[in-house]
């Protein structure tokens, strides 16, 4: 047997027979390290799977009529649309608002296209139905409040057309709209009937265009857009964008701290133990001493086990910080976790760190353990 | 200075003082290579710090020790740990051996510490000791004499010039403290110099010189007449 084996059979012997210890540092690693990797793994995917989201989510283009017109030609808006790559288009919706009445009350009336509305703003909560006829209407949710107006009931709304003519008609209310924004106060219905009822066609107040595209991207088709369709003013909604990398990189940030807390934590936990552990193994560490073994082969039993536990800890911290991960992305993306299977090795590293930089007061301790107290009945 | 007989062990005028307490008082003793000495002594009277002087352990607060002719008083811990590991056999009343390891694995120990792992060697020791059989067993698993017994197989691995043992037999019965005076026999007649400290005049009996010690002053020395 040589003396590496020798080494490597008192490290061994002296983890798996002295159990009940040992078992705690490595249930404070494993957590330590189950953390790490869940977390660093979730925080890899968030942006990612957050772009895919965030990137079909909502319009972050808003078409408005330049040099301080209020109303923008919906020709115009397809010649613009028309120069947005087709496959990053998710959807242009024009709205055309007009004021009307309804039992006395001013309401605003916009009209759109709801097949593309849902497209740019999936995160309209609609209770009811989508309207498909020019009869039909949503409202929003306030204005279902406030009237005391459901679906299956009809509302009358009146108002003046181009040519100055009152029109009224009786619509029917397929859905209630809630937003938490300003559409909760508005009715929406086809914009096509409302040209009809309005008496004027092709016009729009505003178009909301949703391009699955990073920040640069959009800026250049802005420019583009600018140039040649001079009468369209693209402005790119900054609420979006910014919320979009400022929530991440926050929620990073939030997550990070965590991780850094849990590793303290586990660095707190595993250098108590290996504290007691050193106190409890004195006689052990005399003997040794007394048997000629000098201060560098005490530290390396000690560091030895260090690692063993450091190693063993990581292990079972990448095998569970996978499941969580898995877990976590699951429940809230609805989405399998794309592994990067570099954080394996870089837990394990952290790990054995960690587990390193805990025990070197205790091992400090024990190296200054008298050989003399192995004669005294201490 | 005489040449003639070797001394192993020669102490000069040596004093331990811990805080107020004088555990050791200008002591001088010279040990021949060979020889069988026994310390005797009530309770507190200094015995264990003797030991742990002479077995590089600590260092005297004054006074001269000379070990295989060397000067040890001033050395640093880590030229003492060589001089323990390389020239001391250490027997102990709790016996102390590793937990964790084995019989065997308790024996190779030393042999780590000391130099080469050698498991035939190791085994041989153990033969010697009369425990062959149960090399594979754990401290738990063996009785106070057969752990005894290890530490004895321990202590003799690496061929030590000095066998120290501070009351072998002081947690054994009468079948097993004469299992152990035998080895210690056995060792002495194969050339090997052993001190030992006891409690127990029949023990000191084996011994060729004994030593009494009194509040840390050496009170009597005889010579036994085999
Ligand atoms: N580390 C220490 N600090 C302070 N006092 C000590 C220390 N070690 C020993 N002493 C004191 O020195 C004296 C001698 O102690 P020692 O252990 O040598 O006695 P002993 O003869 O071995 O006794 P026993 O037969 O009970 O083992 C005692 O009074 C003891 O209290
Ligand atoms: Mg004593």
């Amino acid at each position: 047997m040589t003396k590496r084996q020798m080494y490597m059979k008192m490290l061994l012997s002296s983890l798996l027979r002295r159990r009940s210890r040992m078992t705690v540092a490595l249930l404070a690693i494993a957590i330590g390290a189950t953390v790490l990797l869940g977390m660093t793994t979730i925080c890899y995917d968030i942006p990612r799977q957050m772009g895919r989201e965030f990137r079909s989510y909502g319009a972050n283009m808003v078409f408005v009529a330049a040099g301080g017109e209020t109303m923008l030609s919906l020709s115009d808006v397809d010649r613009a649309a028309a120069l947005l790559p087709r496959e990053s288009l998710v959807g242009v919706t024009p709205y055309r608002y007009k004021t009307v009445r309804s039992n006395m009350q001013p309401y605003t009336l916009v009209g759109t296209r709801f097949e593309q509305v849902r497209k740019t703003s999936p995160w309209w909560k609609v209770s009811g139905a989508w309207p498909t006829t020019g009869t039909e209407i949503l409202i929003g949710s306030d204005v279902a409040e406030f009237a005391r107006l459901s679906p299956g009931r009809t509302i009358a709304i009146s108002g003046t057309n181009a040519k100055g003519a009152r029109f009224s008609r009786e619509m029917t209310i397929l859905g209630v709209v809630r937003t938490g924004g300003v559409e909760d106060d508005f009715l929406f219905m086809d914009l096509t009937a409302l040209e009809e009822l309005a008496g004027d066609a092709g016009r729009v107040e505003l178009a909301e265009v949703s391009v699955a595209m990073n920040a640069a991207g959009l800026s250049a088709l802005s420019a583009l857009i600018q140039r040649e369709v001079p009468t369209i003013a693209p402005r790119l909604v900054k609420r979006v964008t910014q919320s979009e990398t400022s929530v991440l990189s926050r929620l990073q940030a939030l997550v990070y701290l965590v991780t850094l807390v849990v590793l303290v934590l586990t660095m707190i936990c595993v250098a108590t133990t290996m504290m007691t552990v050193v106190m409890e193994r004195r006689k052990e560490i005399g003997l040794k001493k007394a048997l000629g073994a000098e201060n560098r082969s005490i530290v390396a039993e000690f560091l030895g086990e260090g690692v063993c536990l450091g190693l063993g800890g990581g292990l079972l911290g990448v095998a569970f910080g996978w499941l969580f991960a898995q877990t976590i992305s699951v429940n809230v993306f609805g989405r399998a976790i794309s592994f990067n299977i570099y954080l394996v090795p870089a837990t394990l590293a952290a790990s054995i760190i960690v587990t390193g930089a805990a025990c070197l007061i205790p091992i400090r301790s024990a190296t200054e353990v008298e050989p003399a107290l192995v004669l005294r009945g201490e | 200075m005489e040449k003639t007989t070797e001394n192993i062990l020669e102490i000069r005028d040596v004093s331990m003082i811990y805080g107020q307490v004088k555990a050791l008082q200008n002591i001088d003793l010279t040990v021949r290579k060979g020889e069988w000495l026994a310390i005797m002594g009530p309770s507190g009277s200094g015995k264990t710090t003797m030991m742990n002087i002479i077995g590089c352990m600590d260092k005297p607060s004054s006074g001269s020790v000379i070990l295989d002719g060397r000067e040890i008083s001033g050395m640093s811990s880590r030229a003492l740990t060589e001089m323990r590991r390389d020239r001391i056999g250490l027997i102990f009343q709790q016996f102390h051996l590793i937990s964790y390891l084995t019989a065997l694995e308790n024996v190779m120990v030393a042999q780590y510490y000391h130099s080469m792992i050698d498991e035939a060697e190791a085994l041989q020791a153990l033969e010697r000791v009369g425990l062959k059989d149960r090399a594979k067993h754990l401290p738990h698993q063996l009785s106070g004499g057969e752990q005894q017994r290890v530490c004895i197989a321990r202590a003799l691995i690496n061929y030590p010039r000095l066998i120290l043992a501070d009351e072998p037999t002081g947690n054994l019965d009468e079948a097993n403290e004469r299992i152990v005076l035998d080895l210690l026999r056995r060792l002495h007649a194969e050339g090997s110099t052993i001190i030992v400290v006891t409690h127990s005049p029949e023990v000191a009996e084996y011994a060729e010189k004994t030593i009494v010690l009194e509040h840390g002053r050496i009170a009597r020395t005889t010579r036994n007449a085999d």
